[in-house]
């Protein structure tokens, strides 16, 4: 009798196909281990070059003509003091936002409208923001250089992402917290903050310290305000002068002398230092704080 | 009627008075608050409109000193020279579109893959770990990279390509890709995790292999995310700034040569507020014509993702 199936032939075919699949889920894999080796290589290069050069000196220094004893300290000030324009203007506005759109406006074209160029904000590129601050900001507001102009600067560059944080947060309050407190009475402003708002809050804290870390690394849009790198004292106030780590890092990735780039790696050490506590916290929130409904 | 209560007395009608205070307060807060709210609301939409007009007004100044002819057709730029200068875009778009075709070609077959792993082969707990990696490479700041290209990247490329420039298109074009790779990875996974098991099930139980089902049930149904992810990819390194800036150069000539140093359209913008141009000057108005270009681009590009993701979305 004649084989309807010839077992050698499909034994050979299917070989072809299961090695193929296997093939390309190693490279699949491969392709993704290549992120994280990546990733490895840039920390260890920025490590071992960075050896040596940190210490409390660089910390406690001024930038200097002498790499030896150039230190990131008006950064690391400067970046803090960003922060304090950066964190209450970006979270009141950006939270204001989120509550207006999730609790109180209804399904409208204007609301739509808000939620497309809230999206659309979120794709501009950093740069651009650099030059509606110079314009409006340091130029037409009169602000100059300062801590401020940086900071609203800033503020409106992350505005968009805290607020899709927050919107993801309030959504995620279950509906029977608000329903059962306009029952025991409760007027809409006192259900939101009272009820809605500390449910929420973990989840919009841990969107927003990412956001803000975001403008810690940020440089682009301060390269444009024109932020200077040399600075040998620190601000007093948010009308001073001031310059940010990602400033310091670019100025001395800039120079000639290859001790700066040892330098430069010190710098970046010292920011990323700062990212990491500041991404700590937000996991730390999220795991300790976030409920779930 | 009064009630006594030691030596405070109680009427009834003070404490409706009272009470409705209250209530009077309270109702302003109610009338306020979304009144407020609406306010911070409008400063997006503010932002928009302030990023339109700056970079409109300033670029029509702009093109009230350089016909906005030579600005599209000249093929050189040389704004330094008032009286000389070429007021081209064209280097510095053929600068921006060179290295950010090198870093779509890192990007989207690495990404690609990675979420193919991701979503189709990988366990549950491999995808825990390896997700939250990515993650990190996407939060680093770019002028990390742009230190990475200009002393890791370039160095280690010389070797291979011995006439390749300190500032060259290719190095930055590369770290560009690798930044990307997490964006492309985790927006397209997004979209192959959103087509259903059922799906999946199906063709396994036809006989697929799992490489079949990715490739040829999977991808095609996810299609239309993928190809947003890969718009959004493009815009986010048409937009770049830093890595250009620090690893690319400062040279707007106009070519496709990947060894040769570049100039980038966010690097010319760095290049001219890092430098002293004068307010006022023909140079400080050309980076919002710059910036205005810049603009467009990105917003084509995001909107021309969305709706790709919105008109050919498969719905299950």
């Amino acid at each position: 009798m004649e084989k309807l199936i010839d077992k050698q032939r499909v034994v050979q075919y299917m070989d072809g196909r299961l090695l193929r699949n296997n093939v390309l889920k190693f490279l699949f894999f491969l392709a993704t281990l290549f992120g994280l080796i990546v990733l490895v290589v840039l920390l260890y290069r920025i490590f071992t070059q960075a050896i040596g050069w940190l210490n409390v000196d660089f910390l406690n220094n001024f930038p200097s003509r002498r790499p030896e004893n150039a230190g990131i300290k008006a950064g690391l000030v400067g970046s803090l003091w960003l922060m304090v324009i950066v964190a209450p203007v970006s979270l009141i506005l950006g939270v204001g936002t989120a509550i207006y759109l999730e609790e109180y406006a209804k399904k409208s074209r204007f609301t739509d409208f808000i939620q497309t160029n809230i999206s659309n904000l979120a794709g501009v590129p950093s740069i651009v923001f650099g030059l509606l601050g110079l314009t409006i900001f340091v130029r037409e507001l009169n602000l100059g250089r300062s801590i401020l102009a940086a900071g609203l600067t800033m503020s409106l560059l992350v505005l968009p992402v805290i607020v899709v944080a927050a919107q993801e947060a309030i959504r995620a309050v279950p509906n029977q917290l608000r329903e059962a407190s306009y029952g025991m009475g409760a007027t809409k402003w006192q259900t939101i903050y009272r009820i809605v708002l500390p449910a929420a809050i973990p989840g919009i804290l841990t969107g927003s310290i990412l956001a803000l870390s975001r403008a810690i690394g940020e440089t682009a849009p301060l390269v444009v305000l024109g932020i200077p790198t040399f600075l040998a004292y620190l601000p007093q106030g948010i009308l001073d002068t001031f310059t940010v780590m990602p400033m310091q890092i670019y100025n001395w990735t800039s120079r000639p002398q290859a001790d700066f780039q040892n330098v430069a790696a010190a710098g970046i050490v010292v920011l990323l230092v700062v990212l990491i506590f500041m991404n700590s916290i937000a996991i730390f929130i999220r795991n300790k704080f976030q409920k779930r409904y | 009627m009064a009630m006594t209560d030691g030596n405070r007395s109680y009427s009834v009608r003070k404490m409706i008075k009272e009470n409705k205070k209250k209530q009077n307060g309270q109702q302003f807060i109610e009338w306020l608050m979304p009144k407020l709210l609406l306010l911070t609301a409008t400063i997006s939409v503010l932002t928009t409109i302030g990023i339109l007009f700056t970079l409109l007004f300033e670029t029509f100044i702009f093109f009230e000193r350089v016909s906005i002819v030579e600005f599209l057709t000249s093929k050189e730029w040389l704004p330094w020279d008032e009286k000389t200068g070429s007021f081209g875009i064209a280097p510095l778009v053929t600068g921006t579109l060179l290295t950010t075709a090198i870093a779509m070609l890192v990007a989207i077959p690495i990404g690609l893959a990675s979420a193919i792993y991701l979503s189709e082969y990988a366990s549950e707990k491999a995808r825990k770990v390896l997700k939250p990696i990515l993650e990190v490479l996407a939060g680093i700041p770019t002028i990390v990279y742009g230190f990475f290209a200009l002393t890791f990247v370039t160095p280690l490329l010389q070797k291979v390509i011995p006439n390749l420039g300190i500032f060259n298109a290719l190095s930055p074009g590369i770290v560009m890709g690798i930044m990307i790779i997490p964006m492309v990875a985790s927006l397209s996974e997004d979209a192959m995790s959103s087509v259903p098991n059922s799906i999946r099930e199906g063709a396994l139980g036809l006989g697929s292999t799992k490489l079949e089902v990715a490739l040829k049930v999977v991808l095609p149904a996810a299609t239309s995310g993928i190809v947003a992810s890969f718009m959004l990819a493009i815009s986010r390194a048409v937009g770049e700034t830093m890595i250009v800036a620090v690893a690319g150069g400062s040279s707007p000539v106009l070519t496709f040569d990947v060894t040769k140093s570049i100039q980038t359209l966010t690097a010319y913008i760095v290049q001219v507020t890092t430098g002293d141009a004068g307010y006022g000057t023909t140079v400080y108005y050309s980076i919002y014509a710059v910036g205005m270009t810049l603009f467009v681009f990105t917003l084509a590009m995001n909107l021309l993702a969305q709706y790709i993701s919105r008109r050919f979305r498969e719905e299950y």
